[in-house]
């Protein structure tokens, strides 16, 4: 059971932890394209959607907490107060009709008072903006390809393994290729799947969307920041489903454009007509 | 010879030995033996958990080399403790046990098959286990595409036998439970004792009832997917293949339709179990009795429309979600009434904490908890970040698992003596629950956190940031286990000291007929029926 690096890997928690509350003061510890270390929310959000889930999930989860504490405290309460020796001789009630109607309503109340920005974010998710870029994710068991149709640019994205990872680039999340987009810019997604179903998500984007073998299923997002931002498959699809990650490079308009007239110029290189698109 | 004779006859009355239990026909026999196969699939069930949460407490591949054999794990645990350790415990066990003494009746509407029923869970877990050790996907074996065995992971991705045997394992496991729901049914219907009429059903029997219904509803359709996903992969059908004219998106509406009403079936015996034994320890009648009883109904009826939920990223449009996000939410209403009545039936009451009891209180919290969630979750646009990461994983283990594990601990202290004419040792009982309780919370809470910050579900290795909530997660399963190890020196430890146990050793507030029973109850629990005012 990996016994030998259990010590190891304790004190590499520990340096987390300490390393998490040196450098991070409260939201801050959210992470950015990626998760950090103990973190207890959401990855900090890069589109306006992620925006608007994050301050929905906020709303909602101020509500869920508030009605278990107060159910905790009820609880507390009727073991303290009504217990054999504080309360002996128990009551017959058994109805009380006002009681009854009211924890029936109120949660009614609290339902509808969700259920308006609840339908409100579903339907800014689907308000699918004019595209400014489309790119098709295509995938495989267990990698992605990407194509810009306009563009005229495809390649693979493969996870790079663990000896070859550079420094600072995050295991089970970094690939050779990553996808990138510009900033501030309508990006769709189409999303299609050539053996089982997969599943393209990127967490700080607020996009989940199943690639389903013989559907083409569609996303949007519009990054508002540049920066790397990671995500993973997120339906199972096999042997190496934990090992097809998803990487996104957000770029500034005119570094977009240089990587398109790169990726293009090794593009016409290639025989195959496959690129092997540049890295810079 | 005349000796001989009756002693021939007393054989057909009461069978000795092993005819005893493969030929059962009484129904505390057979709940006897449900109870024990729960506790066996149980105990595989929660070894392959400990597997999967070892794997898991730091990142990297340590126990499983090929990360497919973690997913035949995961896979295997998520179906043996739905169809080989909750649901033979809740309904086979102690509703066999229970139901007949609680409307007394003198046995099940129909012996023989109850005893088919068991008997065909035997050979069910048999096929499943028997899985485990045929090829599966290339390379590996067993099923490993999770309890949900989507297409067309199940079919093209998985070429080799294991799957047709836990499709088969399925079908009789299907099998069984339509059977012994149909048995239920007749029983409760046409078995209550003269006076008990449905509106005086103890809750456990109208939870018993509910859930017949809704195994009765889903199983069917189950047995109807799979059996389309047999021959899509045996016999060149193409049911849910995208490329001959099927859709992978048919196999999840189906298998969602019996899904959703599946974790309907785990629970709500457990909701049946919690208002006995808040009621018994209360030392009250239970608060809102008529609602208590028609929330289960609701909750049954509302949960067979609110599959697709299930289903928010998989391509369905935004109106058929916006629906599912409505219907969905419904059902947290009749779900608060029935948190907000155990609550109501301890107000004005005299607890007594024995075991039972705090199993009780719990799984109240614990599942209320799982519930808010649940309202969380059933907003698609928010569900969007959080389906197939922890925080579903999180959400049903909260509610259906750990929610429907400490109900059925609860029943069996409950019960204990009761069943089995001995008192369980309350010190080792209250143990175990501190152990379940602070285990499954160290366990699941932290899961929460992994799933907010976006950890996928079903993966054998993660992203180095969510190594400390996974170690935290890994310790908390540790402690559960061990409360499991307690339970089962709690039952060795009541069976050597046999310190006979009353009738009814819970005093005034237990006032179910199985109660006015000598414990254990005779092989033919009423020799004249009870009637009741």
């Amino acid at each position: 059971m990996g016994m030998f690096n259990r010590r190891l890997m304790l004190r590499r928690l520990m340096l987390m932890g300490v390393a998490a509350s040196l450098t991070a003061s409260g939201p801050a510890l959210a992470g950015e394209g990626q998760p950090s270390p103990w973190e207890m929310g959401f990855q900090h959000a890069a589109t306006p959607i992620m925006e608007q889930i994050t301050s929905f999930h906020t709303y909602v989860n101020v509500i869920i907490i508030l009605i278990a504490l107060f159910v905790l405290g009820l609880l507390v309460y009727v073991m303290v107060r009504f217990n054999e020796k504080s309360h002996p001789q128990p009551t017959r009630t058994t109805h009380n009709t006002a009681l009854e109607i009211a924890w029936t309503v109120i949660p009614v109340i609290i339902l509808v008072a969700i259920a308006i920005p609840s339908f409100r974010l579903l339907f800014a998710q689907y308000d699918f903006p004019k595209a400014d870029l489309t790119i098709t994710a295509t995938a495989s068991q267990w990698y992605w390809n990407y194509d810009y149709p306009d563009q005229g640019i495809n390649f693979d994205s493969i996870i790079v393994q663990e000896a070859d990872l550079k420094p600072g680039q995050p295991r089970l999340l970094t690939v050779d290729h990553e996808v990138v987009v510009p900033v501030n810019k309508n990006v769709v997604v189409q999303v299609k799947a050539n053996d089982v179903i997969h599943d393209w998500a990127v967490p700080s984007f607020g996009i989940k969307i199943d690639a389903v073998p013989g559907r083409l299923q569609k996303t949007w997002f519009r990054a508002e920041r540049t920066g790397m931002f990671y995500g993973q498959c997120s339906e199972l699809c096999g042997r190496n489903h934990a090992f097809m990650p998803i990487a996104v490079r957000v770029v500034s308009e005119e570094e977009f454009a240089g990587w398109l007239a790169k990726t293009k110029a090794s593009a016409s290189l290639d025989d195959a007509g496959k690129v092997a698109a540049a890295q810079d | 010879m005349a000796h001989s004779a009756h002693v021939e006859a007393a054989h057909e009355e009461h069978p000795y030995g092993w005819r005893r239990w493969l030929f059962s026909t009484n129904h505390k026999d057979i709940g006897t033996m449900y109870l024990i196969f729960a506790m066996v699939g149980g105990c595989v069930g929660g070894l392959l958990s400990m597997g999967v949460r070892a794997e898991l407490m730091e990142p990297g591949l340590q126990i499983f080399g090929n990360p497919e054999v973690f997913n035949v794990f995961v896979t295997a645990h998520g179906l043996i403790m739905v169809f080989f350790m909750v649901m033979p415990a809740t309904m086979g066990g102690f509703g066999n046990w229970m139901v007949p003494l609680m409307i007394g009746a003198p046995d099940m509407a129909f012996p023989r098959m109850n005893n088919i029923s068991f008997w065909l869970i035997v050979a069910s877990f048999t096929l499943l286990i028997t899985s485990l050790f045929m090829p599966g996907p290339p390379g590996t074996y067993g099923v490993a595409g999770g309890w949900t065995i989507y297409a067309p992971l199940s079919t093209k991705g998985t070429p080799g036998p294991a799957m047709d045997f836990a499709i088969l394992a399925l079908h009789l496991a299907g099998a069984s439970s339509i059977l012994g729901a149909i048995n239920f049914i007749t029983t409760i219907f046409n078995m209550r004792a003269p006076g008990m009429t449905l509106h005086k059903m103890p809750l456990y029997v109208w939870s018993v009832l509910v859930t017949a219904f809704l195994l009765l509803l889903a199983l069917p359709v189950l047995a109807g997917a799979i059996t389309m996903l047999l021959t899509d992969r045996n016999f060149g059908t193409s049911f849910f293949d995208a490329a001959h004219g099927g859709d992978p998106l048919l196999w999840q509406h189906l298998f969602w339709f019996f899904g959703h009403p599946e974790v309907y079936i785990l629970i709500v015996p457990g909701f049946g179990i919690v208002s006995q034994i808040v009621s018994t320890f209360s030392k009250k009648p239970i608060f809102g009795y008529l609602g208590m009883a028609y929330a289960m109904v609701a909750i049954g009826v509302i949960g067979f429309v609110v599959w697709a939920h299930h289903m928010y990223v998989a391509g369905i449009g935004v109106n058929t979600q916006a629906y599912f996000v409505f219907a969905t939410m419904v059902i947290a209403v009749p779900t608060g009434i029935k948190i907000f009545s155990w609550i109501a039936t301890m107000w004005g009451g005299s607890l007594s904490f024995r075991a039972p009891m705090l199993w009780a209180l719990g799984f109240i919290f614990l599942f209320t908890v799982g519930g808010v969630t649940g309202v969380v979750l059933s907003n698609a646009g928010v569900d969007r970040s959080f389906t197939d990461t922890y925080y579903v994983v999180a959400h049903f283990h909260y509610t259906m698992s750990i929610g429907a594990v400490f109900t059925i601990f609860g029943a069996w202290y409950y019960w204990f003596p009761k069943m089995w004419g001995y008192m369980y040792n309350e010190t080792l009982a209250k143990l175990h629950f501190w152990l379940m309780f602070i285990g499954a919370n160290l366990t699941f809470f932290p899961q929460h956190f992994l799933g907010l910050a976006g950890m996928p579900r079903r993966y054998a290795d993660y992203p180095d940031a969510f190594a400390g909530w996974n170690f935290v997660s890994s310790i908390g399963a540790y402690i559960g286990f061990a409360g499991l190890l307690v339970f089962l020196f709690g039952i060795y430890y009541a069976f050597s000291r046999k310190v006979h146990a009353p009738a009814n050793p819970w005093g005034v507030g237990a006032t179910t007929l199985e109660w006015t029973l000598p414990s254990p109850p005779p092989f033919h629990s009423y020799e004249t029926l009870p009637r009741i005012k």
